[in-house]
């Protein structure tokens, strides 16, 4: 009993875990901005007036949102990366942080589109007719009314998409990349043996990134409201 | 309403509606236009023209078509057939030659329909300033002169949610002044609105009429039409079944359509 609940080698080893989360937030923080810009670029496809760019739109959203994330993360590195050689840097890890980071945010930005395709939706129809009827244009008004107020009727299911991707980052550093906190508690699990409390260690890890993120989408959901 | 005695003329001013093409043709001309909305016709051969500094007001039952005409004279609704020349030129296709097209022809919704992220001042230089791209400055001291004229500088820092109906109203009026439009297109103005803030619309609407704004107005407001319009035109079932001064059409309407649509208004 006294086995399971002791924590010193967690303790002992917290510049490792600590290491491991570094890289978790590195490769989050770079996805997380991707992922809404990519997101931000389908979803002005999606509800663009050419019917092309709406069609392209469509299937590549649904294409990205139905693909299992690991085979979308294989794809990019077995596939485009080893077999067509389309790298970033001829050094391996920066490759593979690279590819990590493209499939995961190309993968989020598809959830990112959605969800901001709904906030489109509670934006009155009126406001786009208004905003067309003073001359400007579709990108502008896409650009200045309709996007901003979607993102603020958005901002707690973006919330929750970015936590996924959070989470997704253990997916895809797995196959892509190998530097990330569970690639390190993996690590630790070979050199020391599984262990409870390294896992209860590396599972707070995740919880102490996704839960003030969480509270933080909360708290600017409600204040970014547009009163209507 | 605040006295308008003393605020800025808005039909004036540069790039005016006065300053280009002086003495053309009709301002707006609206030639056989047909349009379908599935199988229904909502635009019958549709034939409109307004003079510049004329107020046109478009009267009808609800269903016959007018809202769809004010609409379709900024091409928010595309029609089927026929032509729409503003100032003597035809209406473009979708696309940058439209939206300038547009930034000429001002419009008032019904729903009010205020950048709801915005607050009053940036709804009103947001046109100036992003479209004929004026200096900020310039835009926002040209925006409190029509909030002012309009009654409502004192709010110009708060946002739409925060006004009432008819403040939100006179702040889309100034919208669409604030871009010193050839003409204003108003599509009922006022059927949003509360009984008591009716007026405070309409009296922004008819001093704008006394200025020489040219208008042609949707509207169920017949002591508006008596008092600023220079035509009113009765439409039924996607026609113009009758096209008069307010004093002839009012007393001594022509068509069966209208008398039956008149007793029914002002009998009560």
């Amino acid at each position: 009993m006294n086995e399971l609940f002791n924590f010193t080698e967690v303790f002992d080893n917290l510049d490792k875990i600590l290491s491991g989360f570094w890289a978790t937030i590195r490769l989050a923080s770079v996805t997380a901005v991707l992922a809404l810009i990519i997101g931000t670029v389908l979803v002005s496809f999606r509800v663009s007036p050419t019917p092309v760019l709406r069609g392209v739109g469509t299937v590549v959203v649904n294409v990205l949102r139905n693909t299992p994330l690991t085979l979308v993360a294989l794809l990019c590195v077995s596939g485009l990366s080893d077999v067509l050689k389309v790298t970033f840097s001829d050094t391996p890890s920066v490759n593979g942080y690279w590819w990590a980071v493209t499939a995961l945010s190309v993968y989020t930005g598809a959830f990112v589109s959605e969800a901001l395709r709904s906030g489109v939706n509670t934006v009155p129809l009126g406001q786009a007719e208004a905003a067309r009827s003073i001359g400007l244009t579709f990108g502008q008004s896409l650009r200045m009314i309709i996007l901003p107020q979607a993102f603020r009727a958005v901002i707690g299911p973006l919330g929750s998409v970015l936590i996924a991707m959070i989470k997704n980052t253990t997916i895809v550093a797995a196959v892509a990349y190998g530097v990330d906190a569970v690639s390190e508690m993996k690590i630790m699990f070979f050199d020391l043996g599984a262990s409870l409390p390294i896992f209860i260690g590396f599972a707070i890890g995740y919880l102490i990134l996704t839960l003030p993120a969480g509270f933080f989408f909360g708290w600017l959901a409600k204040r970014m409201a547009v009163a209507r | 309403m605040t006295d308008s005695a003393g605020g800025p003329d808005l039909t004036k001013g540069g790039g005016g509606p006065q300053d280009d093409t002086p003495g053309g043709g009709p301002l707006v001309v609206v030639e056989n236009v047909n349009k379908h909305f599935g199988d229904l016709h909502v635009l019958r051969d549709i034939n409109l023209t307004v003079q510049r500094g004329e107020v046109v007001v478009v009267i009808g039952p609800s269903g016959s078509g007018k809202s769809t005409l004010c609409r379709s004279i900024n091409r928010l609704e595309p029609i089927d057939s026929g032509k729409i020349l503003i100032d003597g030129r035809e209406l473009p296709k979708e696309g940058k030659e439209l939206a300038r097209l547009r930034s000429d022809v001002g419009m008032v919704f019904q729903s009010f329909n205020l950048f709801a992220h915005k607050t009053i001042l940036e709804n009103v230089t947001l046109g100036p300033v992003k479209v004929r791209k004026q200096d900020k400055q310039a835009s926002e001291k040209h925006a409190m002169e029509l909030l002012e004229r309009v009654g409502i500088a004192n709010q110009a820092h708060k946002y739409p949610a925060q006004l009432s109906g008819g403040q939100q109203q006179r702040v889309a009026i100034a919208r669409s002044l604030a871009m010193k439009p050839k003409v204003m297109l108003f599509d009922e103005p006022t059927s949003a609105l509360d009984p008591e803030m009716i007026n405070e619309v309409l009296d922004v609407m008819t001093s704008l009429a006394r200025e020489g704004m040219t208008m042609i107005v949707v509207t169920h407001e017949m002591g508006f039409a008596r008092k600023a319009a220079q035509k009113v035109v009765f439409m039924a079932d996607g026609q113009i079944v009758e096209s008069n001064t307010p004093e002839e059409f009012f007393t001594n309407p022509q068509t069966e359509r209208a008398q039956d649509f008149l007793s029914k208004i002002l009998t009560h």
